[in-house]
């Protein structure tokens, strides 16, 4: 149990020491994965007719995610693969890969 | 993150006139040039049925292909997406626009567009004919893309030579073969080339190209699965080598949600994407690169000692709910009867399969297992060049060369179930070729160019070759000699460095090189003869027209078919429904223009078991079947005259294996004697009264006075006899089509029945 307890502060003071701008991103992260839970929750209740409003509301959540982890790891200064890539190039990666994705959701919700 | 155009290896420009900078510009535009080449030579090589025989559509389904592109161009595109054919499987229908894959018409149609608004008045058939050939080159091209990235620009520029001229995708995708793989064999390459891009650069941007390639894939051929179960296999395999690093998320999770959505938004496709076994082993490795991604982190931040009592505790608290959720994931699979997977996926995976099951599967030819001696029919020396291709591609491992590898393995598992992979097999034989080629090349000629140098000249050379080879720890190892000799200062540890480095160098005597040199080209030219040849003689018959040789040197030619459906198009009327074995019913409708009961499509079982045992059935319980479905016209095709061999006779024994799977009164023993078909005076009573031998036979003692039919080589059994319920109105000019008309019901029932029945 000790164990336990000294492994969850020390994975604690570890996340308080990243920079901000990496923690604003896992809280974006966390909050679509949040939306996606509440949204299959909501389907489990009411049925999931029609079906492709469901899938595209749960794969664009899950798809921001997925994208915002991808803007971290490509931004984040401790991560050496990526030292000479600009911030800015990561973030317009990331803006036309959501275009492209919220494009297709739209198109998909029918 | 630039992995980099490499100069190609076979030493370009002499290295003292021309700067590095000069160099790599004249390497570019060589390689320029040498891919138009390439580009030209493919769209060529494959014109061979264009000149011989003349710009026609070829065989079944690339007229069904034209039909719908006919369709597309003349309605608009959202008539296409809605179209119900009511045309085909009469009465049901078929609703075209949620059954087809759109990509290879939608992009022939859109290039037709394109050239009718620049007032250049192709028409659409030879915009069909020639898409092949264009996109044979942009595959060619796609192909010196997807190897340059793993192992540089001579390899590239091999393998795309390669790609251009191999038989295997000659053969589908020659001018005319309107099909498919002519365009989704481009959008694989092209799909692959992407992700091997992003797992190098760790680039968004092309992780969305990847994204895109996969949908215009999707939109091509059903082979698409191929890649959804392609790569998690091989992000499954970086994972459990320890190679995974933060490119490979970027390359893998972005293509998963995205593929998915696109690969839903396609009619035929559509929720498939999430609930078939197809698509399953792509969300399994999205789980577990997630779980990898996550272990990584937390490695990452925790000392190694914490991180393994995290291990120790995740195991031993946190495996209850995944092993939950496998059960019941397991248990939702294991409920549906195919397992998830569908008919044409199963037969893959098992080849017995379809022989068991679903008899429609198994008797398509091309679904057959390949000989032996095909594969050296089809892709020729590079049979022999892949196994030394993996050797090069483990010298050194990357990820690219260990995707490529795991590709090679799978596709020549896949070739082995159904012949009809093996063009699936051409692309990756080529890339390990290319690499194989261009890596021996390379030894062969540094061999000769640096056989005796000074030491200074030596460690140049090591410099120069250090930046040919794409390794980094070769360049790493430079970098240590360099820097080891000024810091030691001894002269005797660069002498052995050097020595070191000289025997890694010069492998082999100059005259040995040479004459390796000169064997692989002469190999080369091989090659080329040998796809020259299959191009023009194997792979070029429309399989429409037919020709062959007159004693005297000429050539005749067959034109029966498109002489019946020519005739069928104007002797009938607009909503006349015909009749016939479902392998020509893409190209009546196509053709004739007319309403057609089952084609090439094969989608209801039991309507083609209707026509089958139809065909098997004597003639007044074929007539009625008939009748019940509104035919009016039924015509076989019948080879006994010429010698044709791909005619009903010999397509007789599926028809009874298909209808007797759904007819029970049908039953395969009765149409054999000691197990063969037999249609001479030995045959069986059944066989010798079903509709399939009256029709293909009646009046045939006639033409050549003694019934000799030269397919099966013997006298028919039965020649005099009349027919009741059909008459014969058409039989073309070698006999190979008869079409006959059935007779309609009788008015008055004869006097004689009647009096018999009151007495």
């Amino acid at each position: 149990m000790d164990d336990a307890r000294a492994l969850v502060t020390s994975l604690r003071s570890a996340y308080t020491a990243t920079p901000t701008k990496l923690k604003l991103i896992d809280l974006y992260v966390a909050y679509a994965v949040i939306t996606a839970i509440v949204q299959t929750l909501f389907m489990a209740v009411v049925g999931s007719f029609p079906f492709n409003a469901f899938l595209s509301g749960v794969l664009s959540c899950v798809g921001t995610a997925v994208l915002a982890v991808c803007l971290r790891m490509q931004v984040n200064k401790a991560n050496k693969e990526f030292k000479d890539l600009p911030p800015e190039r990561a973030f317009a990666d990331f803006v036309l890969c959501n275009l492209v994705l919220h494009l297709v959701i739209m198109n998909f919700l029918g | 993150m630039e992995r980099g155009k490499k100069i190609g290896s076979t030493g370009v420009g002499g290295g003292a006139l021309v700067s590095g900078s000069g160099k790599r510009a004249f390497g570019t535009v060589l390689a320029a040039l040498i891919l138009c080449l390439i580009g030209i030579m493919a769209f060529s090589i494959r014109l061979f049925s264009v000149i011989k025989y003349e710009s026609v559509i070829h065989e079944f389904d690339p007229y069904f292909n034209y039909r719908v592109t006919k369709y597309l161009t003349k309605a608009g595109i959202y008539e296409f997406w809605n179209w119900f054919d009511d045309r085909t499987w009469y009465p049901l229908g078929r609703v075209i626009g949620g059954t087809v894959y759109p990509g290879l018409t939608i992009t022939a149609g859109t290039m037709w567009w394109i050239l009718n608004a620049f007032n250049i008045p192709l028409s659409v058939e030879t915009v069909c004919v020639f898409t092949a050939p264009i996109f044979s080159s942009f595959a060619a091209w796609a192909t010196y893309l997807l190897t340059s990235e793993v192992k540089g620009r001579g390899a590239g520029l091999t393998a795309a030579a390669l790609l251009a001229m191999v038989p295997s995708y000659i053969s589908r995708s020659v001018a005319g073969s309107y099909d498919n793989e002519a365009v989704a064999i481009f959008a694989l390459i092209f799909t692959f080339y992407l992700y091997v891009k992003t797992l190098n650069t760790g680039s968004l941007f092309y992780a969305t190209l990847n994204a895109l390639a996969y949908f215009y894939m999707v939109c091509s051929w059903g082979g698409y699965t191929f890649i959804i179960n392609l790569i998690p296999m091989h992000v499954l395999l970086c994972i459990v080598t320890g190679r995974y690093s933060s490119r490979l998320y970027i390359a893998y999770a972005p293509l998963v949600i995205l593929g998915t959505l696109l690969a839903a938004l396609v009619p035929v496709v559509g929720f498939n994407a999430v609930m078939t076994s197809e698509h399953f082993a792509s969300f399994l490795v999205f789980v577990i690169i997630h779980v990898a991604a996550l272990a990584h982190y937390i490695k990452r931040v925790l000392s190694p000692k914490q991180y393994s009592t995290a291990v120790s505790f995740v195991i031993t608290f946190g495996m209850y709910e995944p092993a939950a959720l496998i059960a019941i994931l397991a248990a939702m699979v294991a409920a549906s009867p195919t397992k998830g997977w569908s008919g044409r996926s199963l037969s893959l995976l098992d080849p017995t399969y379809a022989s068991k099951y679903i008899p429609i599967i198994a008797s398509v030819s091309e679904h057959q297992p390949p000989t032996w001696p095909s594969y050296f029919m089809d892709i020729n020396v590079l049979a022999f060049l892949v196994p030394a291709g993996i050797i090069a591609c483990f010298l050194p491992l990357s990820d690219s060369s260990s995707f490529v590898v795991l590709y090679l393995v799978t596709s020549v598992y896949f070739s082995g179930v159904m012949v009809r992979l093996m063009l699936v097999l051409a692309p990756a034989a080529c890339v390990l070729s290319g690499i194989a080629l261009s890596e021996a090349f390379a030894v062969l000629t540094r061999s000769i160019k640096y056989q005796d140098l000074s030491e200074a000249s030596l460690l140049a050379a090591v410099d120069s070759t250090a930046t040919l080879n794409s390794t980094n720890e070769n360049e790493a190892s430079v970098k240590e000699v360099k820097d080891k000799a000024p810091k030691r200062g001894k002269k005797k540890t660069v002498e052995k460095e050097v020595e070191k480095k000289r025997k890694r160098l010069l492998g082999l005597p100059m005259e040995a090189s040479a004459v390796g040199i000169l064997l692989l080209i002469i190999m080369g030219s091989f090659y080329v003869v040998h796809c020259v040849w299959a191009a023009a003689e194997a792979y070029s018959a429309p399989s429409i027209v037919l020709t062959s040789q007159t004693p005297d040197g000429g050539l005749h030619v067959f034109d029966d078919f498109r002489e019946a459906y020519a005739w069928l198009n104007h002797n009938t009327g607009e909503d006349d429904k015909v009749a016939s074995w479902w392998d020509y019913g893409y190209q009546t409708t196509a053709m004739a223009n007319r309403t057609v009961i089952v084609d090439n499509n094969t989608w209801n079982n039991t309507h083609i078991a209707t026509v089958g045992t139809a065909m098997s059935s004597p003639e007044r319980q074929a007539w009625e079947i008939f009748q019940s479905l509104d035919v009016k016209y039924v015509f076989v095709i019948f080879g006994g005259l010429v010698g044709y061999p791909s005619d009903d006779i010999n397509k007789f024994l599926w028809m009874v294996r298909i209808g007797g799977g759904v007819f029970p009164h049908i039953r395969e023993p009765d149409y054999l004697r000691d197990g063969h078909y037999r249609i001479d005076s030995q045959a069986t009573p059944t066989m010798l009264n079903c509709l399939m031998y009256k029709l293909s036979y009646y009046r045939f003692a006639e033409a050549d006075g003694k019934g000799y039919d030269r397919v099966r080589r013997t006298e028919i059994g039965k020649k005099y006899f009349k027919l009741n319920y059909f008459e014969e109105v058409f039989t073309t000019q070698h006999w190979m089509v008869r079409i006959y008309k059935l007779k309609p019901p009788r008015n008055l029932v004869s006097a004689v029945k009647s009096k018999k029945r009151f007495l």
